[in-house]
């Protein structure tokens, strides 16, 4: 297909001065909240999703979109030079990127990570320019019990990939559906849990149910384990990674970036279970196996290309199917919402300029992202030393008047320190939030659609079977559970999510 | 099921008695027992609701359906949970930092409240301090100057450039 006409539309869009200030500004930002540990791409999203909308959809996704990966590539530096994952995905990175930062080598550390996400990044680039058109061909074909089943299959895959009990992550997806349910229902009209509030009747919004979850609700957690100790930042020397360093870093770079592209798409996973396994995956076959943990150079290269492929693959579901794979991608799809772009495969079709704009813009991104971190990184050293208790109320602000603003209602706020409260204590029992935001904007499609696919049916549930697309979808679904539940791969899972 | 054992007259019953407590403690602290818990009202909370919607037929729906199916799937779930703990109570949730989240959700109760009474200026300066004093390192001065920081910042970015429709100084304060 004419992939190239594509790029070149998509070059067209992001390469307006307009465009490319925005996607500095999204990486800009994003690599200070991946910075600032306690902030995470979800809630600065969120943060900043009513700010968004005065832009134009190409634009506001650019930059919205910036602030994802550009957060990935932000957490490490943390991750090296301060041993503080500044993301959950720059987690592995500590084992390694802090060693090295010990023996006098963070900038080589630093340049290994900024290269082998760039590298990460410009592969998956091209990954998602290849896969999203005929992947978005095929479901431009799918009918409702499709979509059901499709709709399945997203859920069960965050499941899986979510840490800790499956049941509770599955009880937490079907909380989020019913979340979603409350408001009116678009076929009959009927007030589902509106309770005669006239502020529930179009519903909750995510945004504001992110902001609690992971804005309010991340605070208290911190609040409750906040430290005295004051961090240590290690002396920055050469950049400039050794001949012999070279060598080493580009077969796990390559591992990674294939590892995390892989992961990625899967629902849920993304970056966190890309950098794992690829830490994982590396420390077995390296032949400098034994040096893991001590400063080994492979360490920092494999993860950090594996969490930026990762968090760039997840775009592929959510460009070509609507379908969120993560709570950062559920609220892109919401801004296209709002912004009056219906998410599915036919935005390839119907807005070139967007899709092809963004696929382009994170590449561009990318780039911004090597001249950004490399240079810079003295001011993101002194960034990551604000201490979290002056960090902590600007972020309730900006989550104050950011929910405030979406629809110049205080309910919003009232309904936002709610689940605020409700976040704290699902992480209290060891329920993640995740599953349950994807559940919740899910909720209404899948209703729909099921309502549909029965209507079509004439009420028989078996046509979810009886179709053969639907029929492999629900197949691959059942596969996922059945092996998540098996105990040798359960312990396998736990194993990849632990920090060694 | 304690109580009815420690009136047990022998030492043994007694004993029994004593282990089930513990093992009632170990239950009721464990953290898959209050996510049952919650689950199992959630749904069943919304099962109950949902009998006021009409339910419909498989082949046409109504707003009832869904949400029917739903509720009762995860107060199972919920069940499923408790039980469970009943075997194996696992990990404990441990303390609840009660005057965090307290602080937390009354900075932003008193943020909306105030909002268009106080202005934006006054109410954010207050949500600064009172969420502020969550810290351990809470000191005075920094807070203050933190909140005063922070409202001019809002003021200028969010009110005069942004356009927010929230005057800087509200009604209470004369504006």
């Amino acid at each position: 297909m004419d992939i190239f006409a594509g790029l070149a539309t998509g070059f067209h869009a992001a390469l307006t001065p307009f465009n490319l200030f925005y996607c500095l500004i999204g990486v800009f930002i994003g690599t200070l909240i991946g910075v600032l540990p306690g902030l995470g791409p979800a809630a600065t999203v969120a943060m900043l999703m009513p700010a968004s909308f005065v832009l134009p959809p190409v634009s506001s996704l650019i930059m919205l979109a910036g602030i994802y990966y550009g957060a990935q590539y932000g957490g490490s530096t943390t991750s090296i030079l301060v041993n503080l994952p500044g993301e959950a995905s720059s987690i592995v990175t500590t084992l390694d990127g802090y060693q090295m930062s010990l023996k006098g080598r963070a900038g080589v550390a630093l340049a290994t990570s900024a290269v082998a996400s760039f590298f990460a990044g410009t592969v998956c680039t091209i990954i998602i320019a290849l896969f999203a058109p005929p992947l978005a061909n095929v479901a431009l074909k799918f009918g409702a019990p499709e979509y059901f089943s499709l709709m399945v299959l997203g859920l069960v895959a965050s499941v899986v990939l979510a840490r800790g009990s499956l049941l509770k992550a599955i009880g937490m997806i079907v909380l989020g559906l019913l979340f979603g349910i409350i408001g009116t229902d678009v076929n009959s009209g009927t007030q589902r849990y509106t309770f005669g509030i006239k502020e529930l009747m179009d519903g909750i919004g995510f945004v504001t149910v992110a902001m609690g979850m992971f804005g309010l609700g991340e605070i208290m957690l911190n609040l409750e384990r906040e430290g005295a100790a004051d961090r240590v930042v290690n002396k920055i020397t050469s950049l400039m990674p050794t001949r012999e360093d070279w060598k080493r870093m580009i077969a796990p770079i390559l591992r990674g970036t294939a590892l995390g592209s892989f992961l990625g798409i899967l629902p849920g996973g993304g970056a966190l279970l890309a950098s794992f396994a690829a830490y994982s995956v590396e420390k077995k076959i390296s032949k400098h196996g034994a040096e893991f943990g001590t400063g080994a150079i492979e360490g920092v290269a494999a993860p950090e290309s594996a969490n930026n492929a990762g968090a760039q693959a997840s775009f592929i579901p959510m460009l070509t199917l609507g379908i969120p794979t993560s709570p950062v991608m559920a609220l892109m799809i919401g801004a296209m919402v709002i912004q009056g772009v219906q998410p599915g495969p036919s935005v390839m079709a119907d807005q070139p300029a967007l899709f092809w704009g963004v696929i382009v813009s994170m590449w561009i991104g990318n780039f911004f992202l090597l001249v950004l971190n490399l240079p810079m990184i003295g001011l993101w050293v002194r960034l990551c030393m604000v201490p979290y208790h002056l960090l902590y109320p600007a972020i309730l602000v900006f989550c104050g008047i950011g929910v405030f603003s979406l629809s110049n209602s205080e309910f919003d706020i009232y309904l936002m320190a709610l689940f605020g409260i409700l976040g704290y204590i699902f992480a209290k029992v060891d329920c993640e939030p995740a599953p349950m935001l994807l559940a919740m904007i899910l909720g209404p499609m899948m209703e729909e659609h099921l309502r549909r696919a029965m209507l079509l049916s004439r009420g028989d549930p078996t046509i979810f079977l009886r179709r053969p697309v639907s029929l492999a979808i629900l197949i691959v679904a059942a596969i996922a559970l059945v092996v998540a539940i098996l105990p040798a791969i359960r312990a396998k899972r736990e194993e990849a999510f632990k920090e060694e | 099921m304690a109580g009815r054992n420690r009136q047990g007259k022998n030492f043994k019953t007694i004993k029994t008695g004593r282990a089930a407590m513990k093992d009632w403690k170990a239950v009721s602290g464990s953290k898959d027992f209050w996510s049952g818990l919650l689950f199992c009202a959630a749904g069943v909370a919304a099962a109950a609701f949902a009998r006021s919607y009409p339910m419909g037929t498989t082949m046409r729906m109504g707003p009832g359906y869904f949400p029917t199916l739903l509720g009762w799937l995860l107060a199972l779930i919920g069940f499923v949970l408790i039980a469970r703990t009943l075997i194996r109570p696992g990990p404990s949730v441990g303390r609840l930092a009660y005057s965090k989240l307290g602080l937390i959700t009354v900075s932003n109760v008193l943020f909306a409240l105030l909002l268009r009474r106080l202005g934006l200026a006054a109410a954010l300066m207050l949500l600064v301090v009172v969420s502020a004093y969550a810290s351990k390192r809470f000191r005075w001065p920094v807070a203050t100057t933190l909140a005063v920081g922070l409202a001019v910042g809002s003021s200028i970015v969010f009110v005069w450039l942004l356009g927010l429709p929230i005057p800087i100084r509200g009604p209470w304060l004369g504006g």
